[in-house]
């Protein structure tokens, strides 16, 4: 039985739909991730879960219970908020202690939890200070403390690390992970961050309009986007428009417009004569002098439209013989910006049999 | 060595808070001086006060410094028991306030944003209208023939008990104190309470709290400041008003107010009617410094 299971919720707010007949099962112990841009319905999402909303039609289980008519305070279930909500007029360690003392435990017990909380989040010397006296990811670190000490069954978060910058925030995340390492709760964490997704989770789940696209784990979100949205939201990708020629399990064979036939690897439920898109992520495409002997499957000749050095890599954005532009990158790994290419070169561009991608919606 | 700020600059500041620091020395300062001299000062023969240095065709009589207004403070323990009488009332009408302003306050904080002005508007409406008009109002309504009256004493009626007389009882006054003050508690309050972060009590909420914990756990202790500034805005003026407990008290129901007001207006004893202002400024004094000091305790602020 999963701990967490979301059968069918559906959230309007008028006549607009905020989470529409959405389903996923969350394990016990498992990272999961709701990731989607805005307004896709995450809050919304989890504001249900905590028991603040209700769904209009469907079912929350929590450990086989459905948790209609159980209130936010009875849910075994905490929640981080993006602004914190740390309790101005309390100390950190009162603050560690809120949920400890709402449960009823006994002093001593909550002394001992609030210490160790406050060790596992680094902060063992900060019992006695106010949130205005501390930094943001202090602040992020109490948090997460008062979220975890009483052991909820379930913690959510809502983007708990939008606030900070981005070196703090790459800290914290991993921070984060060692901490739920450490403590075995199950985590549902809400982030438009589509790295951040990809680096902490055990599953994601991607949302768009109040719809589950896919949920699966980071590698196959990445690797094998199951249509258009999720391949362009997760990653950077070049999509052309292509048609199926042959289909087979463990290929297909595509007409990608007036460029040729590309190969890719094989997909369920695709048939020769389908329409969709060829994609392929940059990092898989090489790109080489035309002069070179074309090793793949797949070659084509182009020009260099434009480069972009970001210091670890360069991308190079080529436009190939039928006009569409596609995106290669090139790890930087002499010194300095090792310049290969400049705007205007001939190039080639290559990638594997098995790299790109064919999606029909 | 910290740099002066330059010199234009300090002259606009002096150009800004200059007046309203003259008119505090002339309108607060100077008066209290007055105060204090006078009531050190022998009351004149009909009224006001004697000359500190004898006229030269007048011999009897006192003249100059005297502490005799304080002596006949502390001399007679009847003023001593005014002093704590209005003290009780305020404090009494203190409390009574805030129990019913803080429900009200907290309603108009948590209504929707386009009501809460209308409503804070229907607070301060009373003050429209004449304030002796407002307690004379009163007066009819806890008058022997009102509609009021015969109700509460149909009811008590009702369990076997004697019929009562409102008006012109402690009752009547407290009932006019609180009626006069309530919009002084629940103005203060409703700023405070406005400015709540509601995402604090769902996390309160989602941590286990329930309502009545996260009243008492988070929005009373957050409040608390605009407890105690609606408390002093309350408590202070009470002890001052005489108005009320003239009207409303009957003939028996004497406050410090009461008091003082007869010094200068019926008694004519300036010195002692000066006295007993000194006092009633020191006693304020040291229940504000108290309240002061129990604040920063209860709210945990250091510095
Ligand atoms: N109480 C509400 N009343 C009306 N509409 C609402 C309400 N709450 C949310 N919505 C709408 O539902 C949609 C989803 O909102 P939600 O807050 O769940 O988005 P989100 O995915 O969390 O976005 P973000 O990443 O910006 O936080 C939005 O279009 C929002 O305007
Ligand atoms: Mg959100």
């Amino acid at each position: 039985m999963s701990l967490l299971e979301i059968r069918n919720v559906t959230r309007r707010f008028g006549d607009y739909t905020a989470v529409d007949n959405v389903s996923i099962s969350v394990e016990t112990g498992e990272f999961f991730t709701l990731l989607g841009p805005s307004g896709c319905g995450k809050t919304t999402l989890l504001r249900m879960i905590a028991g603040f909303d209700l769904p209009d039609s469907g079912q929350i289980l929590l450990d086989g219970k459905d948790m209609v008519g159980t209130p936010p305070e009875k849910r075994p279930v905490h929640t981080v908020f993006q602004t914190y909500a740390l309790f101005p007029h309390m100390t950190v360690a009162d603050n560690i202690a809120f949920p400890l003392k709402m449960a009823g435990k006994t002093p001593q017990d909550i002394k001992n939890r609030v210490g160790e909380a406050l060790d596992s989040v680094r902060l063992p010397e900060f019992g006695n200070r106010f949130p205005h006296e501390l930094s943001g990811g202090q602040k992020q670190r109490v948090a997460f403390a008062r979220g975890l000490v009483n052991r909820p069954r379930l913690l959510l978060l809502d983007e708990p690390l939008g606030a900070l910058d981005a070196k703090l925030r790459e800290e914290m995340q991993i921070e984060l992970i060692n901490l739920q390492k450490e403590v075995g709760v199950t985590f549902v964490f809400v982030t438009h961050a589509q790295n951040e997704a990809l680096a902490l989770s055990h599953r994601i789940a991607v949302m768009n309009h109040g719809n589950v696209e896919q949920i699966d784990e980071p590698s196959k979100i990445y690797g094998f986007p199951r249509n258009r949205f999720v391949a362009d939201f997760i990653g950077k990708i070049s999509m052309m428009n292509a048609q199926v020629v042959e289909a087979t399990p463990s290929h297909l064979k595509l007409n990608v417009g007036e460029l040729g036939e590309v190969i890719t690897a094989g997909r369920e439920g695709i048939k020769a004569g389908d329409d969709g898109m060829m994609a392929i992520r940059p990092e898989q495409v090489r790109i080489s002098h035309p002069s070179e002997e074309p090793r793949l499957k797949n070659h084509f000749v182009g020009k260099v439209h434009d480069f972009l050095y970001i210091g670890d890599v360069t991308t190079y954005i080529v436009e190939l013989s039928n006009g569409a532009y596609i995106e290669a990158l090139l790890p930087n790994s002499s010194p300095g910006r090792a310049t290969f290419f400049e705007v205007g070169d001939e190039v080639g561009v290559s990638w594997r049999h098995d790299a790109g991608i064919f999606l029909n919606d | 060595m910290i740099k002066e700020a330059p010199r234009e600059n300090r002259a606009a500041r002096y150009l800004v808070s200059g007046p309203p620091l003259l008119f505090l020395v002339v309108f607060f300062v100077a008066p209290t001086l007055i105060m204090i001299l006078t009531s050190f000062r022998f009351p004149g023969e009909f009224g006001g006060l004697a000359p500190i240095a004898a006229p030269a065709e007048k011999i009897s009589g006192e003249y100059g410094f005297t502490p005799e207004a304080y002596q006949f403070f502390f001399s007679d323990v009847l003023y001593a028991k005014i002093f704590l009488k209005s003290f009780g009332v305020a404090l009494a009408t203190t409390l009574i306030c805030l129990i019913m302003a803080y429900p009200l306050a907290l309603l108009i904080a948590r209504s929707e944003k386009r009501f809460r002005n209308l409503m804070v508007l229907l607070v301060v409406l009373p003050f429209a209208s004449n304030f002796l008009i407002r307690i004379y109002a009163w007066m009819i309504i806890l008058g022997p023939e009102s509609a009021f009256s015969h109700f509460v004493n149909a009811i008590l009626g009702a369990f076997g008990l004697a019929p009562v007389t409102l008006l012109f009882s402690p009752f009547a006054v407290l009932v006019g104190m609180v009626y006069v003050h309530l919009p002084f508690m629940i103005l203060p309050l409703y700023t405070n309470l406005e400015k709540h972060d509601a995402s604090l009590l769902d996390a309160a909420q989602d941590l286990g709290a329930t309502a009545w914990q996260r009243f008492w756990r988070v929005t009373w202790p957050l409040s608390l400041p605009g407890v105690f500034s609606g408390s002093a805005l309350v408590f202070i003026p009470v002890l001052g008003m005489f108005a009320v407990p003239d009207i409303l008290g009957g003939t028996g129901d004497i406050l410090i107010g009461n008091l003082i007001k007869d010094q200068f207006l019926g008694t004519r004893d300036w010195p002692f009617g000066s006295a007993l202002s000194i006092m009633l400024t020191l006693a304020v004094l040291s229940v504000a410094g108290l309240a002061t000091w129990f604040a920063r305790s209860a709210t945990g602020q250091r510095a």
